[in-house]
């Protein structure tokens, strides 16, 4: 043991305990191997759902699951495995889409809120605790109502949402990171302070974002088919989880299996998504495990 | 006697308030402007004649700079005024009101859920980490945050509400009619709101607790013999307070939004629903007032949770 923790300092082994850490935790590999998956179903979705997930076939509507189509046919006679298959694509898209615009905006205005300090980062506190307060769906669901519906409106508004949450992170981090004797020295060097952010500041202050980045996933998925489950995000006749959702609640007493299947699609994503997340933390966590 | 530092952390925090509900409503007001097109036309709906567009261009002042909308928008609001329904004709104020106690009760009973599942879970699964209901609390914690609310609802009202018929399956019952039908009508859609307020409940609760459980006070009063139950009765818990009532105030708010999609799932006559409804009509001066509306109670809710944390955490004495 003594010489394994001897080796783990030198930053060259670093990446292969890790990876060994990776394979030992059954959660992760599930959860990274689904995604991988269920980014390839999407991707694949026009090549290898077994019937066109828009073809509607009316003598043969709300079927049970039968060989022939596993999960049955919804009101309009689609098949329903088709049409989850073909949706996997936008649902993840979406939410890689929402957090990106989160983080790529509230990255940065937590490194200048905390970098400047003063008078800067009041203005820039107030403006995120003021963001913060807006309701969540609610408000992204105005927005897609006066931008027009459809995915990516939505998800801007998603993603703006999550900007404060990004900043005031990073603004924490920052605060920290700018007293450390390095950045201290860095300047006494003449370095410029945009140098100083970016090449020290920055890369120091950005593990906690890149964190919530991996937790945040599952909170976009689920704000990405709530917008779909209200007719807001992706459009007819293209699927979507929540969209199916909707569709089989309109006729929940006739079929109601109908309704399980997205729902657990959803379900599983969401909790894979958390399960990238908790790994991305614990990899990145220095007082992690590093057997 | 609150002491001067508690004094200076409150003043300090009401200040923060104002320049908070100036940008909460000036966001709200900007919901109209956000749109490529002109908002006259943007409201006007489906096929608008070019005199309908000028009417309601007149009505709202669209001409005027964007500075001064806001203000006379601002003003009318401090006076109650959210304008008119361009669909029903109806003061949007009143409206709000009127779907606001059924709004109120479905978050106010998914809150009592949340809290009455998720701090027993929480706790249990602290003071025995590792154990049966420790476990319990973590599965509960992740299915909690990754279910999709709504489809939980839907299925509560397929199970409950039509094969079994112990709840009814969609509306409400107004409290002021009945209260134990309203609690009963409630029932679904609390429950199905309150499962992300469960998982964080328990989770932060456990995550606070362990850290109180672990800390060097702690072994102190280990070590001088104190029984264990009372260490987690009388300290530990005392510390968690503050931790819970943070927690709460970040639940709730995130509850509130969640409405939108839970009372549509239900047909229940509030807020969200409203809020929905009028998005897909676009009736965007009620959407307005409602995203207003919620937001003020986040802003309030926030700082009623500030102020608690300033009279309750013993270390802001420091």
């Amino acid at each position: 043991m003594a010489t394994l923790s001897l080796d783990t300092v030198k930053p060259k082994k670093v990446t292969p305990t890790k990876l060994r850490y990776f394979l030992h935790s059954p959660k992760a590999v599930a959860s990274v191997g689904y995604l991988i998956i269920l980014a390839l179903v999407g991707t694949l979705a026009p090549w290898i759902t077994p019937y066109n997930p828009n073809d509607i076939a009316l003598s043969n509507i709300m079927a049970a699951p039968s060989a022939a189509h596993w999960l049955g046919t919804d009101d309009l006679g689609r098949d329903v495995l088709s049409r989850l298959m073909a949706a996997a694509g936008a649902s993840m898209f979406a939410s890689f889409l929402a957090v990106s615009i989160g983080m790529s905006l509230g990255v940065p205005i937590g490194v200048i809120a905390g970098y400047a300090g003063g008078r800067t980062d009041a203005v820039i506190s107030r403006v995120l605790d003021a963001l913060l307060s807006m309701p969540a769906i609610v408000f992204a669901v105005g927005v897609v109502g006066v931008l027009g519906a459809g995915l990516v409106n939505g998800m801007f508004a998603v993603g703006i949402l999550m900007l404060p949450g990004f900043a005031r992170l990073v603004r924490a981090n920052t605060l920290v990171v700018k007293q450390e004797l390095y950045v201290d020295a860095i300047r006494a060097f003449g370095a410029t302070p945009l140098r100083i952010v970016t090449r020290h500041v920055l890369p120091n202050a950005i593990q906690s974002a890149i964190v919530n980045a991996g937790l945040l996933l599952a909170v976009a998925l689920l704000a990405e088919s709530s917008l779909s489950y209200l007719g807001l995000g992706v459009q007819p006749p293209n699927s979507s989880w929540g969209g199916m959702l909707a569709r089989a609640y309109n006729y929940m007493e006739v079929a109601p299996e109908q309704m399980y299947a997205p729902g657990f699609a959803i379900l599983v994503t969401a909790l894979a998504f958390n399960g990238l997340g908790e790994t991305v933390r614990l990899a990145l966590d220095p007082r992690g495990p590093k057997r | 006697m609150i002491s001067r530092e508690r004094r200076r952390m409150i003043g300090n925090r009401l200040l923060q308030v104002i320049p908070v509900l100036l940008l909460v409503t000036f966001f709200s007001f900007l919901l109209l402007h956000l749109s490529p097109v002109d908002p006259a036309v943007l409201l006007a709906g489906e096929n608008p004649t070019t005199q309908q567009i000028e009417e309601i261009r007149r009505y709202y002042h669209f001409d005027d700079p964007v500075i001064v909308q806001y203000g006379r928008w601002l003003w009318n609001v401090l006076h109650g005024d959210l304008s008119k329904s361009l669909i029903s004709r109806e003061p949007v104020a009143e409206t709000i009101a009127a779907k606001f106690p059924a709004t109120l009760l479905i978050v106010l009973y998914a809150m009592v859920i949340a809290i009455s599942v998720g701090a027993p879970l929480g706790i249990g699964a602290a003071a025995k980490p590792g154990s049966w209901i420790d476990q319990l609390a973590t599965a509960v914690a992740s299915f909690g945050v990754a279910v999709p609310y709504f489809w939980v609802g839907m299925v509560l009202v397929l199970l409950f509400g039509l094969k079994l018929g112990w709840f009814p399956a969609t509306g409400l019952v107004p409290f002021s009619e009945s209260p134990w039908e309203a609690i009963q009508s409630a029932t679904l859609p609390a429950i199905a709101l309150s499962m992300s307020g469960i998982a964080e409940i328990t989770r932060q609760l456990r995550a606070s607790l362990l850290e109180v459980l672990g800390s060097h006070f702690v072994r102190t009063l280990r070590a001088k013999g104190l029984p264990w139950r009372s260490i987690l009765w009388r300290h530990g818990l005392k510390n968690v307070g503050i931790t819970l009532v943070t927690v709460i105030g970040l639940v709730f708010n995130r509850k509130i939004g969640a409405t939108v999609v839970i009372e549509t799932v239900f047909a229940i006559p509030g807020m969200g629903y409203a809020a929905s409804y009028a998005t897909i009509n676009k009736d965007f001066v009620v959407v307005q007032g409602i995203i207003l509306v919620f937001a003020l109670i986040v802003v309030t809710v926030n700082l009623i949770t500030d102020l608690a944390y300033a009279l309750l955490d013993p270390r802001v004495e420091a």
